[in-house]
């Protein structure tokens, strides 16, 4: 399986890395959203992407909404992965087309769990 | 069993001392819930005792495990999914098939702890099988703790624990922000009759039960003490009913009654038919 994951935090990308590498994804890193888009271009559609909010250039929310609009991409599970708590902007993620939302600070048991909530299977 | 005031600030005072997390006065349900079970597995019977052998022993492996409790939340919403999955592609609608004349449904978890279980049962029903609306839904949770079933109650949860294997869409659809935590709604709260059951002894009276949720618990008590509520458990079940137990329990060699389904990972019995 194939991941993207989008932060404009390393330290952050770093611990998201780990968590899925060690679950056998194979993982591609952005710093935001527009970096994300024109990684997409070239891997072509992945399996999952974990999408930070609040980056510069092109943010979380605007990236969910781009890559929704391509068909290409309508398999690929979007989880967002935010410091943002407001239960409006749960709301709006999943209104644009994110499949699940995790509220920072997280653990691997977290993000191994919402993984297998949208079916991911972790083994 | 309760912690004492003292063994509960010593504990709080180790877990503050090695890993910073801090355990507020009323957080004594979450000291029980998570020290029982290594209190049962180094069979010393109380927390009293427990805490003794650590003072005893201060660089022993007991100190470390403690911490190792009080910091690995076990607890989540649709804890181990399988279990879940089965009730609703499987029980769950065989059951509302079979009870569709009377349209009444009879449902205990036997050991609610913090409130995920029950709640995240009340979220499937409600989500997934909108025809029970106009049922009559019977629907019990027990726990041991009075602290712990006034968490219920309240329904109030943290953000770390809404980030515990809680569907974003059903967070949405059944919770409501309250400050910083998470409240599930009170037409869902309403649902659930919260009671106080030790397991081990006298049970109230209750309606013969469709579904019995007893996940995680029987590992608390020993053979003896598991044969009588598996037998207890069994006389409250309908023929048909089914009964849940965690992934690491077993009617085996305890009741020869109940057999197991073959449902992936679920722990989904019922009584042996014919």
């Amino acid at each position: 399986m194939r991941a993207l994951v989008i932060d404009d935090s390393r330290a952050i990308r770093l611990i998201l890395v780990q968590i899925l590498k060690a679950l056998k994804f194979e993982v591609i890193e952005a710093g935001h959203g527009l970096e994300a888009l024109e990684k997409l271009k070239e891997s072509g559609p992945l399996d999952l992407a974990l999408v930070d909010w609040n980056m510069p250039e092109m943010n979380g929310y605007e990236f969910v909404c781009e890559v929704r609009k391509d068909d290409r991409y309508k398999d690929m599970k979007l989880m967002m992965v935010t410091t943002e708590t407001e239960m409006a902007q749960v709301i709006k993620a999943l209104e644009a087309g994110a499949n699940e939302y995790v509220m920072k600070p997280f653990t691997k048991d977290m993000i191994v769990e919402k993984l297998t909530i949208m079916g991911i299977d972790v083994g | 069993m309760a912690v004492t005031p003292a063994d509960f600030d010593y504990i709080s005072k180790i877990v503050r001392e090695q890993c910073a997390i801090v355990l507020e006065k009323g957080k004594e349900y979450l000291v029980e819930s998570r020290i029982m079970p290594l209190v049962h597995q180094e069979k010393l019977e109380s927390i009293e005792n427990l805490v003794k052998k650590i003072k005893q022993e201060p660089r022993g492996s007991l100190k470390d495990a403690v911490i190792e409790a009080m910091t690995t939340n076990e607890t989540s919403f649709y804890r181990d999914i399988h279990p879940f999955e089965t009730l609703k592609k499987e029980i769950f609608p065989e059951l509302i098939e079979k009870r569709k004349a009377k349209r009444e449904l009879n449902i205990w978890c036997g050991a609610s702890s913090s409130g995920q279980e029950p709640y995240s049962l009340v979220m499937l029903l409600k989500n997934d099988f909108p025809q029970l609306n106009s049922w009559n839904l019977s629907f019990s949770a027990s726990d041991i703790s009075n602290q712990m079933l006034n968490r219920c109650k309240s329904g109030i949860y943290s953000q770390l624990e809404v980030n515990r294997g809680l569907p974003a869409p059903l967070m949405v659809k059944y919770f409501e922000r309250i400050g910083t935590e998470w409240q599930v709604k009170e037409e869902l709260r309403k649902m659930v009759q919260f009671r106080i059951i030790n397991l081990s002894e006298a049970w109230p009276t209750m309606p013969q039960l469709d579904l019995v949720m007893m996940r995680n618990v029987l590992i608390y008590f020993d053979v003896e003490m598991k044969k009588n509520i598996l037998g207890r458990v069994r006389k409250l079940l309908r023929p048909d009913g089914y009964l849940f137990l965690g992934a690491a329990e077993t009617t085996l060699n305890l009741d020869e009654n109940f057999e197991r389904m073959p449902f992936k990972q679920s722990g989904c019995y019922r009584l042996k038919q014919g």
